[in-house]
């Protein structure tokens, strides 16, 4: 009798004791849950904010910055700052605005120096190799060296001048009788480092710097570019052996063609 | 307050002054305040102590410190630190598990002044505790935390943590942070007192963790001379820790509070009257004879 009573007690208490872990790992589950989703939301970082010079890849930035800001201690500008509260970059990550203060790409790169987690990878030691960004001329309708005149202080402000933008001589189709200057960056060499962005004189910049998956295309994996893949082989066509077949000309050429070989 | 309504420690104000029965109060706000303090000398004076915050920071250039918390949820997120940070974690990890995990909580974290205040007030005004979860709830959300960050492999709990946040806010620049102060100070005042500490944070369940085996301990070693004035129980954030060492003499159980989750915050001490309290190491942990205290083991000797 005793002992019916005893497992009986047991059995109670041992019902609840499982209820109560159920419910708390039901409540920590669903805990995780939000924070997770929330993880994940927070991946998204706006176009205007530009990572420091080496920072991984923006999902493994974001499993790796702890949010220290010993980055933006050692920064001797004003460039970077944390995020706070309520801001759309993940709370607590480094970040900077070019058209508000740019990098200025120190020789010495104290902000990946300073980076105890690596985050900002170390790897990084010439500021040159930094990819922060890419610049690109978004808008060729106010852009003034684009409507004909001589500004090009995106391209002379730039540290990695006549490398990472050039500027690229074509007609002036309005006058007829000059020549445009277009600002052109080269990815190759354009750090992101967004001084271009801060220098352009326009009210609102028409050089801007974005984080470089969203500033460059890609070309699909199949394609090959003849003139490449032609100097690739030493000149040689791409389809050797391709037969020449004769060009077909109407017997009787027009006037206007009188004279003309193939 | 004081003559009509008694007030936890008032036997020990009368006892040991009132500088005596809140030793560890000021001692523990002192820590505070000048860990912040130390923060804000470089960007305000321009003397650079301390760089960073307290998930990372660099002291006097040469000391690496790391929050273990933080860097935990890097590697399960994926992220194997490079640079000083893993040595910061281990450093800091070895300071807390000699003098007790917890001792985050009731000397460092800035959170704790808040949610201070709010217990203060809520008794006070004699509020009810409102909603009590239990206590392995903290757990659940350091388990929570730990496996956000291993699915989504970002740190899916820093985008929340009202500690580091608040931390980096004061250090930083307030901005919208102090919401998140807000939001806690509301919640343990109205909804669940000493809800975010004793129950829910699962940075404090993280420290109570490493505090398990910490060196460090309170140990009710004068238990004889308890006069069940319950002051100890009325003060501590964590009051079931006291119960096992203090009234462990019939169940043959040393004095020393061994559990994780006592904070190592001394107002035990402070506030009782007849000295039961001392900080010692965990290993002093004896069952002491009846009537035999330390006071009297102190006259022994002198004679
Ligand atoms: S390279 Fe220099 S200016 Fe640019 S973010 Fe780093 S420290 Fe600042
Ligand atoms: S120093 Fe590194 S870990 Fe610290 S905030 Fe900057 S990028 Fe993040
Ligand atoms: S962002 Fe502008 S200034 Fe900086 S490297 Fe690129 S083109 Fe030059
Ligand atoms: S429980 Fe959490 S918020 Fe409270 S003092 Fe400890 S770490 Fe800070
Ligand atoms: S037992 Fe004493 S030291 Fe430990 S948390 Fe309670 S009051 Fe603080």
């Amino acid at each position: 009798m005793d002992d019916t009573v005893k497992s009986l007690a047991g059995s109670a208490s041992r019902r609840r004791f499982l209820a109560g872990v159920a419910r708390a790992a039901g409540a920590a589950g669903a805990f995780g849950l939000v924070v997770g989703l929330f993880g994940r939301q927070a991946q998204s970082l706006p176009a205007v904010a530009i990572r420091p010079p080496g920072a991984l890849s923006e999902k493994k930035f974001l499993s790796a910055c702890v949010r220290c800001g010993l980055c933006v201690r050692d920064c001797p500008y004003p460039t970077l700052s944390l995020a706070g509260v309520g801001e759309d970059v993940p709370v607590g990550t480094p970040y900077f605005i070019a058209r508000r203060y740019p990098c200025e790409m120190c020789d010495d790169v104290p902000c990946v120096k300073a980076c105890p987690t690596g985050a900002l990878d170390p790897e990084l030691n010439t500021i040159d190799d930094a990819r922060m960004g890419l610049a690109v001329l978004v808008d060729e309708e106010t852009c003034l060296n684009f409507l004909g005149l001589r500004c090009d202080v995106c391209y002379r402000v730039c540290p990695v001048i006549d490398k990472a933008i050039t500027l690229e001589m074509s007609h002036n189709t309005r006058t007829r009788k000059h020549a445009v200057f277009i600002p052109t960056v080269h990815s190759d060499s354009c750090t992101g480092c967004g001084k271009c962005e801060r220098a352009c004189v326009l009210d609102t910049a028409a050089i801007r710097v974005f984080p470089r998956h969203l500033a460059k295309g890609r070309i699909g994996e199949h394609y090959r570019l003849g003139w490449v893949e032609k100097e690739k082989h030493g000149g040689e066509s791409l389809a050797p052996g391709m037969v020449d077949l004769p060009d077909r000309l109407p017997d009787e050429l027009p006037d206007a063609l009188k004279g003309w070989k193939p | 307050m004081s003559g009509a309504v008694k007030c936890v420690g008032d036997e020990a104000v009368k006892a040991k002054g009132w500088l005596g029965a809140h030793k560890y109060l000021i001692l523990r706000r002192i820590s505070q305040f000048g860990i912040w303090g130390l923060f804000l000398l470089g960007p305000l004076a321009g003397t650079w102590i301390v760089k960073g915050n307290l998930t990372s920071s660099l002291t006097l250039d040469v000391l690496p410190l790391s929050d273990p918390f933080v860097v935990l949820q890097a590697l399960l997120a994926g992220h194997v630190a490079a640079g000083s940070a893993l040595l910061g974690a281990a450093i800091v990890l070895g300071f807390y598990i000699v003098v007790g995990g917890r001792v985050y909580c009731s000397f460092v974290c800035p959170i704790n002044v808040v949610t201070d205040a709010a217990r203060w007030l809520s008794e006070r005004m004699n509020l009810p505790k409102g909603w009590q979860p239990a206590r392995e709830t903290r757990l659940w959300a350091l388990v929570a935390v730990m496996g956000a960050a291993l699915a989504t492999g970002v740190m899916a709990y820093e985008m929340l943590n009202p500690v580091t946040i608040v931390h980096r806010a004061m250090v930083y620049g307030l901005g919208y942070a102090w919401t998140v102060l807000l939001a806690i100070f509301v919640l343990d005042l109205v909804v669940s007192r000493r809800g975010w500490c004793g129950h829910l944070c699962p940075m404090g369940a993280f420290y109570g963790l490493l505090g398990r085996g910490s060196l460090l301990r309170i140990s009710a070693v004068n238990r004889a001379n308890c006069d069940d004035c319950m002051d100890c129980f009325a003060v501590c954030p964590e009051p079931h820790v006291i119960t096992p060492a203090l009234r462990g003499a019939g169940t043959e159980t040393g004095p020393a509070i061994l559990s994780g989750d006592c904070t190592n915050c001394g107002r035990c001490i402070d506030v009782c009257a007849k000295d039961v309290f001392v900080f010692t190491a965990r290993f002093n942990n004896a069952i002491p004879e009846r009537g035999d205290t330390v006071m009297e083991r102190k006259d022994r000797d002198a004679a």
